[in-house]
């Protein structure tokens, strides 16, 4: 589904990605993790298609297309989904209006007819409830006034809203107590499929107790160093990010 | 930074707009040739079949036109107007006293069609019953509704008509609110407007529906000015739109309208308007120069008047709709979108004048300023002396789309009684590159995302607006930020 291959990207002139390579299949998720400056965030916008970013050498392929070459619109339509570290408010734009708007973007692209607001609150008060999101939240404007929880929490509506084929969290655990962490988790487990992929960037470990990553990569100076099972977050949590430095050229 | 440049050129091209208003309808018209003198304002009077009172009022407004001095004040460039090479009048020609719609000219049948008016009742009762004035140039062609209003007591019908049918309301209201010597330009309107639309809404009556009026400037070379007077009597309620197109051309046109209401004890009118004249090409040639002037007052304890405009058209607008908050209790209210792309420049705002008692005045401003356009905020909130536990909001809000436009706010606040509170608050903002990538994250396009953002920005004023109306002004300045991308 996502293939990688040894991309290289720059802010501002600044080299953050070093031939960066990763396969994601169909089914799978992936943990990133890396200690801060690493360059996951980095990773996360540049698949996104965040203009900042300077993609200098390397290739992407996103269901057999090219990633790099759409705008990023056509790959979020496309279904590639990003829960964003710091999710922005638009102050007067109504949850609701803006998902539909969204929602209704892909289902153009896909062919499918538009949902009228009948179906599309039907479908959008569902999915508010499975991630536990208070309906009033639906009509505030988006992501105004909200903490920082909720709007993760928001993040995860929309993920579960628009069900994606490749979601990549972008830390959406920081900032989250544990009740939250748990709903999040939640909404993650409730859209793995064997159709969908996920990618999950987190600094933390505590976030794949709940959900197990089939992959984790660690990510230092803006290349994977090590790449293993759900085991090496646990290795990685015991003894830090310097431990795994250490032990890069070995492994 | 490059992508920095390149974001804010194409910001630039996406506030570029089609203006879908701009044809000229093809058809006889019979103009009065260019220039001002009193022989020009003796033949105006002559050909609307005024009474001698009129007369007399417009030529002494104009002597005192004369005496005037063109404002120079406003934040606004533009060349001086020659006022002797606009022509004061232009009516299609067409047989006269319509008894129905079948005796209008189909041209302009079809022209109020194309924007969307509907002058049809049959067409008009499928939807949203809106009663519709059309003044087409100089003249008003078409009434709608006048039986079904009538039977509520309603007056609503062309200012020329009410001359003729109701002179003694007429003369008593007719510059009572906005005196022929106000201003430079409401002195120039007083000599010589030539059409508007009268309403008067009887004691204790809620209008039953939606009160229009639709300006069209068709004849070139020709100024529009029109007269509004809306009067509502005690404990009544009228809810009025007015909406204003013209044709594309390189040349500036004038238009220099004056809006009166008056509202008495009790009595609640709500004034919204969607400013449409044509703005200019995207190297500011052409477009309407909209120096209007617009006031009520509320004359009885307990009234309410309420201006909501949308300004999205003309070249040049310096438009200042006030409220004089006489009556005790009475609530005065100023909500506005002012959006100014290409060259176009705008000072407005509004005045708050409290004179009576325990009188309240709210103002929400939200100023759009792209490409290399000028916006500017001005506002008076007065309180006299005797005007006790007075109360006025202020809001003005800027928002700035691309280095080449600017935002102004020239607030100013006059208080002669001490338990009065007046708060004013203003801030400017960019739309960020965050909320845009978030947008198109979702799969926005980046033209839907920039106008969903700005319609987020103006949702307090829409939201004043009635339903039909916020709808076209969302339609409308969604059409103002289009673009060449796409």
């Amino acid at each position: 589904m996502l293939t990688v291959n040894n991309l290289c990207a720059s802010i501002e002139d600044k080299p953050i990605l070093n031939g960066l390579s990763l396969e994601v299949k169909a089914g799978e998720v992936h943990a990133v993790m890396g200690p801060n400056g690493s360059g996951k965030s980095t990773l996360a916008n540049v698949l996104a298609g965040r203009d900042q970013y300077e993609v200098t050498a390397g290739t992407v392929t996103f269901k057999g297309q090219d990633l790099l070459e759409l705008e990023p619109e056509i790959r979020a339509r496309e279904g590639l989904f990003l829960a964003f570290q710091y999710p922005v408010e638009i102050p007067g734009v109504s949850n609701v209006h803006m998902l539909k708007a969204a929602l209704n973007a892909m289902r153009t692209h896909r062919g499918e007819k538009e949902l009228d607001a009948v179906n599309f609150l039907k479908l959008v008060k569902q999915k508010a409830e499975l991630v536990g999101m208070k309906q009033e939240f639906l009509y505030r404007a988006v992501n105004e006034g909200f903490s920082g929880g909720e709007k993760k929490r928001n993040e995860v509506l929309q993920m579960s809203l628009f069900e994606p084929t490749l979601s990549v969290l972008d830390e959406t655990d920081s900032g989250l107590d544990i009740d939250a962490l748990k709903i999040v988790a939640q909404g993650i487990n409730s859209l793995r499929s064997p159709q969908r992929a996920m990618l999950v960037v987190t600094h933390y470990q505590r976030l794949l107790d709940y959900i197990a990553p089939d992959f984790v990569h660690v990510l230092a100076h803006g290349k994977i160093i090590r790449s293993g099972g759900k085991e090496l977050a646990v290795e990685l949590e015991e003894h830090g990010y310097g431990w795994i430095e250490e032990h890069a050229c070995t492994a | 930074m490059n992508e920095q440049i390149d974001t804010e050129e194409h910001l630039e091209s996406l506030t570029q707009r089609e203006y879908k208003e701009g044809f000229v309808t093809d058809i006889d018209a019979d103009t009065l040739p260019p220039g001002l003198d009193e022989g020009i304002i003796h033949t105006i009077s002559t050909r609307k079949e005024e009474p001698q009172f009129l007369l007399d009022w417009r030529l002494s407004a104009y002597r005192n036109w004369l005496k005037m001095e063109e404002p120079e004040w406003p934040h606004l460039h533009y060349p001086k107007i020659d006022f002797q090479e606009i022509s004061y009048f232009s009516a299609p020609k067409q047989k006269k006293l319509l008894d129905s719609l079948d005796e209008v000219d189909p041209k302009l049948l079809e022209t109020y069609e194309k924007l969307g008016i509907p002058l049809d009742e049959q067409k008009a009762l499928a939807g949203v019953k809106v009663a519709v004035d059309a003044v087409f140039d100089s003249v008003s062609v078409a009434t709608t509704f006048k039986e079904t209003l009538a039977e509520a007591g309603v007056i609503f019908c062309p200012l020329s008509e009410a001359v003729t049918d109701y002179p003694e309301l007429v003369q008593k209201y007719l510059g009572s609110v906005v005196p022929p010597g106000d201003n430079y330009y409401a002195a120039l309107n007083s000599a010589v407007y030539s059409e508007g639309s009268f309403v008067y809404v009887p004691k204790g009556v809620r209008c039953p529906m939606e009160l229009s009026t639709y300006f069209r400037i068709n004849a070139m070379n020709t100024g529009q000015f029109e007269r509004t007077l809306i009067v509502a009597d005690e404990d009544s309620y009228v809810s009025y739109l007015e909406g204003c197109t013209a044709p594309m051309r390189d040349e500036n046109q004038l238009h220099a309208a004056v809006v009166e209401l008056v509202a008495m004890k009790g009595a609640e009118i709500k004034y919204s308007t969607v400013q449409n004249w044509y703005p200019g090409d995207e190297n500011g040639k052409g477009g309407i120069y909209n120096f209007v002037t617009k006031r009520g007052v509320c004359k009885g304890e307990g009234s309410k008047i309420s201006w909501t405009q949308v300004e999205t058209g003309s070249a040049i607008t310096w438009k200042y709709p006030s409220v004089v908050l006489e009556g005790d209790s009475s609530v005065g209210e100023f909500y506005s979108v002012a959006l100014t792309g290409n060259y176009q420049q705008a000072d407005t705002g509004t005045k708050m004048v409290h004179v009576g008692k325990n009188a309240r005045s709210t103002i929400i401003s939200k100023g759009i300023s792209a490409g290399h356009g000028q916006n500017s905020y001005r506002g008076l909130v007065k309180i006299l002396k005797g005007a006790e536990n007075a109360r006025n909001y202020s809001q003005c809000d800027s928002l700035l789309m691309g280095d080449k436009c600017g935002a102004h706010t020239f607030p100013y606040i006059e208080v002669k009684n001490p338990d009065a509170v007046v708060e004013h608050e203003a801030t400017t903002s960019k739309i960020s590159e965050d909320q845009l990538f978030y947008c198109r994250q979702r799969g926005l396009s980046e033209e839907d995302a920039v106008s969903m953002i700005v319609n987020g920005f103006c949702k307090e004023v829409f939201k004043e607006l009635p339903m039909e109306f916020a709808v076209e002004a969302q339609k409308l300045l969604s059409i103002s930020l289009e673009g060449a991308v796409g």
